[in-house]
């Protein structure tokens, strides 16, 4: 252990600041690309997902329907 | 070796790699990073010249490095683009090229901020602060590129050219450091020689730096596999696994 | 518009030596140029316009136009040149002269090269022959004002040769004006610390032939490099529309 308490740790002889910072930046793009990654790739299932789903219910609605179906993006 | 080759262009065989792989990726590059970090912000030694403020290298360096190794990956997926009209290395830069953005960009940033206790100032127009803004800018260039065009093969080999132009910019930042003697220290990490840091300084840091390499591994097969779901939408292979209830 | 050159361009059963279409070009460039003449004035006069900003917007005195004068000639050289670039192939675009010009049987890359050749002529050469006057005009002394020109003589080629791969990058696209700034001015960096770092040593007294050989070989790299590019660049963009 190069610090004597966990105070001197947090301090780093004033250096903390400019230390911590760093690590929070990087830990916070590098958490932010992660999740953003993985929502994305959840989202790109589920627009499969639905589009696999309403499909064979498009061939089975019987002709003449009046409606369309709008499907929202869920980005 | 050409049904490798094949094999390594065909998006559902990469997938299923991809897939075997990535847990792996990521519980082993967290365990190095925060072994790598955990050591070096608590356990290893004060730098006698820059006092604690030195321990920001453990990640400043992993950054750096990969920042400019993950656009020399794209120059060579580029090459693969152009020659062989691989998909899968065009599916590989679009993926790769925002998470090359952000480490340059940790890489800047944390140079600042370790600039402020070091030189006094939170920037200063160096060689290699400078050369990594060139490279931020070039990243960006990329992006806005592939964004720009609509159809994908266009779009891909449009890419891979400015990919290959840019690459030029890589030895420059490279040889920056003797070209211009300025504030910065020179190269941290010299494969051919010994590092002149003691031991309990470059361990650890040679332990963030693979443990982000193993990542940045593990959010580039992620990435490609969105990438690959959002091209291969209408094949059998795809509409299996959306089925299977992949997530 | 000038039939005549683009009836031998198209005529492929003649087999017309490489020298001889890159000659015609770069002849059929500048006389497409030379015809609408206020088309080669604008980037000149926005020169003269941005180099003018800088003792109204920072400070008229000598002693910083003498310090800052080269690189504030070199940035305004740099951005004319790049707002000239979005005219280097857009033209012969929209009209189809550049399809025909990808399907004649000599290399594509030496055609570029001569439409790059012409770009220059058309607006870097303008440039350094403009560069005394507005040198004086910023203070640089007598031996500075020289070394100006001469790194903008090597330095401006390079910047329509890397040019021509943007503006081949960016044909046909949305915007695509900021695009082209945007893939552009990082590759100019290098020319641009180059050509003002050889003045500043120049008006310090030091020997500056080291510098302006490195800027030498930057213009054989681009001359033998960009082509390539331009020209690959080229075909995807015409695969593209």
């Amino acid at each position: 252990m190069a610090f004597d308490s966990f105070g001197a740790f947090i301090v780093m002889e004033g250096h903390g600041p400019y230390v911590w910072a760093c690590y929070f930046m990087f830990f916070l793009l590098m958490g932010a690309l992660a999740l953003w990654s993985l929502r994305q790739r959840r989202s790109v299932f589920a627009q499969q997902r639905r589009r696999m789903n309403s499909a064979p219910a498009r061939d089975q609605s019987p002709a003449g329907a009046s409606f369309t179906r709008i499907e929202p993006s869920h980005d | 070796m050409w049904q490798i080759f094949h094999k390594l262009g065909s998006p559902k065989w990469f997938f299923g790699i991809a897939s075997t792989l990535m847990p792996w990726l990521l519980w082993v590059g967290l365990a190095l990073m925060v072994a790598g970090i955990g050591w070096g912000l608590a356990f290893a030694p004060q730098d006698y010249l820059q006092g604690n403020s030195y321990r920001i290298i453990f990640i400043h360096v992993p950054s750096a490095f990969l920042a400019q190794s993950v656009y020399m990956m794209m120059a060579v997926a580029g090459l693969v683009t152009l020659v062989w009209r691989m998909k899968l290395a065009d599916v590989f830069v679009k993926a790769v090229a925002p998470v090359g953005a952000v480490l340059t960009f940790l890489a800047l940033f944390t140079g600042a901020v370790w600039g402020k206790p070091t030189w006094g100032t939170w920037w200063i127009w160096d060689a290699r602060l400078t050369s990594m803004l060139i490279l931020l800018f070039l990243y960006f260039g990329v992006i806005a590129l592939g964004a720009a065009i609509s159809d994908e093969k266009s779009s891909a080999r449009a890419v891979a050219v400015l990919v290959l132009v840019g690459v030029v910019n890589i030895p420059i930042i490279k040889y920056s450091v003797e070209w211009w003697n300025t504030l910065h220290q020179p190269a941290t990490f010299k494969l051919t020689e010994k590092p002149s840091m003691p031991a309990e300084m470059w361990v650890p840091l040679l332990l963030s730096v693979l443990g982000l390499y193993l990542i940045f591994g593990w959010l580039t097969c992620l990435r490609m596999q969105t990438e690959i779901l959002v091209r291969e939408g209408r094949t059998r292979w795809v509409k299996e696994l959306v089925q299977a209830g992949g997530n | 518009m000038t039939a005549e050159f683009t009836v031998n361009l198209r005529s492929p059963d003649v087999s017309v030596g490489t020298a001889t279409a890159m000659k015609a070009v770069f002849v059929r460039d500048l006389k497409i140029a030379l015809r609408q003449p206020q088309d080669l004035l604008n980037p000149l006069l926005f020169f003269v316009m941005v180099v003018t900003l800088f003792p109204l917007g920072v400070s008229p005195e000598v002693s910083f136009l003498e310090q800052a004068g080269s690189g504030i000639l070199w940035v305004a050289a740099l951005l004319s040149v790049l707002l000239s670039l979005d005219h280097l192939y857009r033209h012969d675009f929209d009209d189809g002269t550049l399809e025909q010009l990808v399907l004649q049987p000599q290399p594509l890359f030496l055609l570029v090269l001569a439409k790059s050749m012409a770009h220059w002529v058309l607006t870097g050469l303008p440039l350094v022959l403009l560069a005394p006057v507005l040198g004086v005009m910023v203070h640089l002394q007598g031996n500075s004002v020289a070394v100006l020109c001469l790194t903008l003589l090597i330095g401006t080629p390079v910047l329509s040769l890397i040019g021509s791969i943007g503006a081949a990058l960016t044909l046909g696209l949305r915007a695509a004006g900021v695009l082209l700034s945007l893939l552009i001015i990082p590759l100019y960096i290098p020319v641009l610390i180059f050509g003002t770092g050889t003045v500043m040593a120049a008006s310090e007294g030091a020997p500056v032939a080291g510098q302006l050989a490195l800027m030498g070989a930057f213009l054989v790299l681009a001359l033998t490099l960009a082509p390539f590019a331009s020209a690959a660049a080229l075909r995807i963009s015409l695969s593209n529309s």
